[in-house]
């Protein structure tokens, strides 16, 4: 960010800036970062280290299936994402907004219902398993509840909007006269491509990313309503025992490792590209 | 950002091609047929894209109108009006509707206040922490649900707070003033905040400068943020079901239902949400185009 404001006038009054943030930042502090320290600290209660050690131990499955699932369905998201807002940015035309307002539909219907929406859609007798079933996609009495497929099918599903917007807004902002320069010194189109379009969308990629992997991660309801007991991933493990206080150490070491990694990777990413895009 | 024009290699020779070739020969690249291949497959994959996003919506609604057989609304019986003519079947899920109602409007209201004061601070002044606070807004959009979710658990415990009502507009509010603070910041970058300076100098008292200035100049990206929140609050799960104590809001009770029953109602619920937006985002659209067209008017 440059170190500048936004408006170029300066501050009168040094301290108006202050006044007009303590109250929302008072509210992140006490609610938003110290909480955060809280799981630390609890983290490391009855028994330190060893709660992490332990909590690593006993979820090596469930841990790396959460990245699995996540990664597949980031990546499934990008490669369908992508296309889509690009063709929105170069080939929407007047139907620009509209097309945007078809990609954040989903977000109004309630999160729940449109994830079991997919139940409905993957059910044994339901349309795709029998569409499916009649091009021998899938062999007689297979189902797809219950399957790693669903789950990362439906991960995908409820983040693509968090894919194809940042993208969008990066493409959107490109100056299509770089693409013309590219043409008239030679350039061919894919070259042009490569390296103007995709370098200039970098940024609405790594924020798509972010934004669909992260969320992913710490997701627990596409894997129980559309998965079975061989889809556990990490939400579900702190969902199901988070009443139960004897385990809190446990999982506060498990939500703490999950936030720090995270956390590095934001933090890379600020430093890189800045945290302008994400929001 | 780098340009990529500083970074991209010379163009080739100019006895490679020469200008006088004809120019698809010399832009290179494959021939036109899969060019076009190119194109079309861009033009399906977008808009199965779109297909895919949709479809599930269509199914909300297309079922909301399934006739009530059995416990679970997975299956397809007839068409029927019957959750339509009582969608109030259920009090517990009429119950848990309006808590999250009211939960929003309360969310709303908080998140909207601290977070565009935050916009404020952000876009007319300079100031040393300004990068540090843009930070840690990013922070709460940047954090698994469930670790933010779990995190103010463990803090309410460690307080000694149950859980209830007011937990559960304190864990929304968190996140929600990240989404108010950079949609209004969005909004209200780049005003002429010397307006504000002029109606001072021409003697207005500084309550009158905010209500016939600043508030106006505001007023849209406030809105945005507002419905924002709004829609947010109405639809969060994760979050509010880790901090919500006894309290059902309208996802925590679908989530305890689904175990033993999925009544046609949930669907009724969930497309009447789905209309009332569309309808209140379009009126939004609408507000905001005659604005501009008015504002454009005035200063041109």
């Amino acid at each position: 960010m440059p170190d500048s404001d936004e408006t170029g006038t300066k501050a009168n009054r040094w301290h108006t800036p202050y006044l007009l943030l303590l109250p929302g930042a008072l509210a992140l502090i006490v609610f938003f970062i110290i909480p955060l320290f809280s799981i630390l600290q609890l983290s490391l209660k009855d028994g330190g280290l060893s709660n992490y050690t332990g909590v690593l131990h006993d979820n090596q499955d469930v841990i790396i299936r959460t990245f699995y699932f996540s990664g597949a369905a980031t990546v499934g998201a990008l490669l369908i994402g992508y296309p889509l807002a690009y063709f929105i940015a170069m080939r929407g035309g007047r139907f620009k907004n509209f097309l945007l307002a078809l990609v954040v539909l989903p977000f109004f219907v309630t999160y729940l219902v449109r994830t079991l929406s997919w139940k409905i859609l993957l059910y044994d007798g339901g349309p795709v398993v029998g569409l499916m079933h009649s091009l021998h996609l899938l062999p007689q009495g297979q189902g797809l509840l219950g399957t790693d497929f669903a789950v990362i099918f439906a991960l995908m599903y409820n983040y693509l909007p968090f894919m194809v917007l940042p993208i969008y807004v990066s493409l959107e902002k490109l100056d299509r006269r770089l693409l013309e320069a590219a043409g008239d010194l030679y350039g061919s189109p894919q070259r042009a491509f490569r390296k103007v379009t995709l370098r200039l969308s970098l940024p609405g990629i790594f924020a798509g990313t972010l934004l669909t992997f992260i969320p992913a991660t710490g997701d627990f309801v596409n894997a129980e309503l559309l998965g079975s007991d061989k889809q556990v991933m990490l939400g579900n493990i702190i969902e199901k025992n988070f009443g139960k206080e004897f385990f809190r150490p446990q999982l506060s070491a498990l939500s703490f490792m999950l936030m720090a990694l995270i956390l590095v990777g934001v933090l890379i990413y600020a430093k890189v590209l800045g945290t302008e895009d994400l929001a | 950002m780098a340009t990529p024009t500083a970074t991209d290699p010379a163009p080739p020779p100019i006895s490679a091609r020469s200008a006088d070739m004809p120019a698809i020969l010399g832009h290179g690249g494959p021939p036109p047929w899969l060019r076009r291949l190119g194109r079309i497959s861009l033009t399906v994959v977008a808009i199965g894209a779109l297909v895919y996003l949709f479809v599930p919506i269509v199914v909300v609604v297309i079922y909301s109108f399934n006739k009530p057989l059995g416990k679970y609304n997975y299956v397809w019986h007839q068409f029927s009006l019957d959750a339509w003519a009582d969608p109030f079947k259920f009090p517990e899920l009429k119950d848990a509707l309006l808590l999250s109602l009211k939960v929003a409007c309360v969310v709303t209201i908080i998140s909207v206040i601290l977070g565009t004061l935050i916009a404020m601070a952000m876009v007319k002044y300079r100031f040393k922490a300004k990068g540090v606070v843009g930070t840690v807004l990013v922070l709460p959009l940047t954090m698994p649900e469930v670790v933010m979710g779990f995190s103010l658990l463990t803090w309410f415990v460690a307080l000694n707070w149950s859980r209830g009502f007011w937990t559960v507009i304190i864990a929304q509010v968190m996140f929600s003033i990240s989404y108010v603070a950079t949609t209004v910041r969005a909004r209200i970058r780049g005003f002429d905040w010397r307006l504000e300076e002029a109606a001072l100098d021409l003697g207005a008292k500084p309550w009158r400068v905010f209500r016939r200035v600043t508030f106006p100049l505001i007023l849209p990206g406030i809105m945005a943020a507002a419905l924002l929140t709004f829609a947010l609050s109405l639809d969060d799960f994760i979050i509010t079901y880790l901090n919500s104590g006894l309290e059902q809001t309208f996802p925590i009770e679908i989530w305890t239902l689904k175990k033993s029953r999925i009544p046609v109602q949930i669907n009724v619920f969930a497309t009447t949400i789905l209309v009332v937006s569309v309808a209140i985002a379009l009126l939004g659209v609408w507000i905001g185009f005659r604005r501009t067209k008015k504002l454009g008017q005035l200063n041109p």
